[in-house]
């Protein structure tokens, strides 16, 4: 289906401060287009789980979304370190977060599967060395 | 519950939104752990917290919180209260620990946020 808008936002690995600005944007700019409150929270949760996980844990990437006339989807792309293993880190309660994160509130292992919970379709892909890809998208007709 | 429920029952100073007293809450959650919050919290909730940083009010907004209450006597600097402002919160300080706030508002009757179902294979 056609793209009626795509934006792409840089991530900065580890900048704690600014962490969240995109994930903000891409709320104020979804809200504007009139996505519901509903979907447009998990949009933003999800969003925000995995613009926290390029600051802690890439060395730097960018989050792009699509807008599509049923679909909202976000993609995080980043340039390392990758994952060793996927099956560990969507499980709950596994981190490998440093103590920064853990001081502001993150870092508990719930990042990846609650980006799952919130997304109608979740891939991701990770290769060490090479980098992190997180395809969600979120059906505009989404309930609850 | 409204906004100024919760801050007669917490015995609670406005930090922000005096004209927002009138707003209704359907939930709370208490909790340190923004990645917990971000896992648990639905809509019309308020989060009692003693975390003071401003991912508290950006964890806030991306879920719809309308209101934040800091525990223990700690107040949030103009940083964290800018932010707030500008996402159109309700900002409480009590000097109740997070604990007896949570305490004090399920006995009033305002129930805890529900986790939604996990996803299948995490």
């Amino acid at each position: 289906m056609a793209v009626l808008m795509e934006k792409k936002f840089p991530v900065e690995a580890g900048a704690y401060e600014t962490a969240g600005e995109v994930s903000t944007t891409i709320k104020r700019t979804l809200k504007q287009l009139g996505v519901s409150a509903e979907v447009l929270r998990h949009v933003s949760v999800a969003c925000y789980e995995v613009e926290l996980n390029l600051v802690i844990h890439s060395d730097g990437g960018a989050l792009t979304l699509q807008v599509e006339p049923d679909k909202v989807t976000l993609i995080s792309q980043d340039v390392g370190p990758g994952i060793p293993d996927i099956g560990k880190a969507m499980t709950e309660g596994f981190s490998t977060a440093n103590e920064e994160a853990r001081t502001l509130g993150f870092g508990a292992g719930m990042g990846l599967p609650n980006m799952k919970r919130n997304a109608t379709e979740f891939d991701i892909q990770s290769e060490v060395g090479v980098g992190t890809t997180i395809t969600m998208s979120f059906a505009l007709d989404m309930k609850g | 519950m409204t906004i100024g429920d919760v801050k007669e029952i917490l015995e609670a100073d406005v930090l922000l939104g005096e004209d927002r007293m009138d707003e209704e809450v359907d939930t709370a959650c208490g909790s340190d752990l923004m990645s917990d919050v971000l896992a648990f919290v639905k809509e019309k909730a308020v989060l009692i917290t003693g975390l003071i940083n401003p991912h508290v009010v950006r964890t806030s907004e991306m879920l719809d919180i309308s209101c934040i209450v800091f525990s223990r006597g700690k107040l949030p600097g103009p940083q964290i209260l800018e932010e707030a402002e500008e996402c159109g919160m309700t900002v409480l300080a009590t000097n109740m620990t997070t604990y007896t706030a949570c305490g004090e508002l399920y006995t009033h009757g305002l129930p805890g946020s529900k986790r939604r179902a996990a996803p299948e294979g995490a």
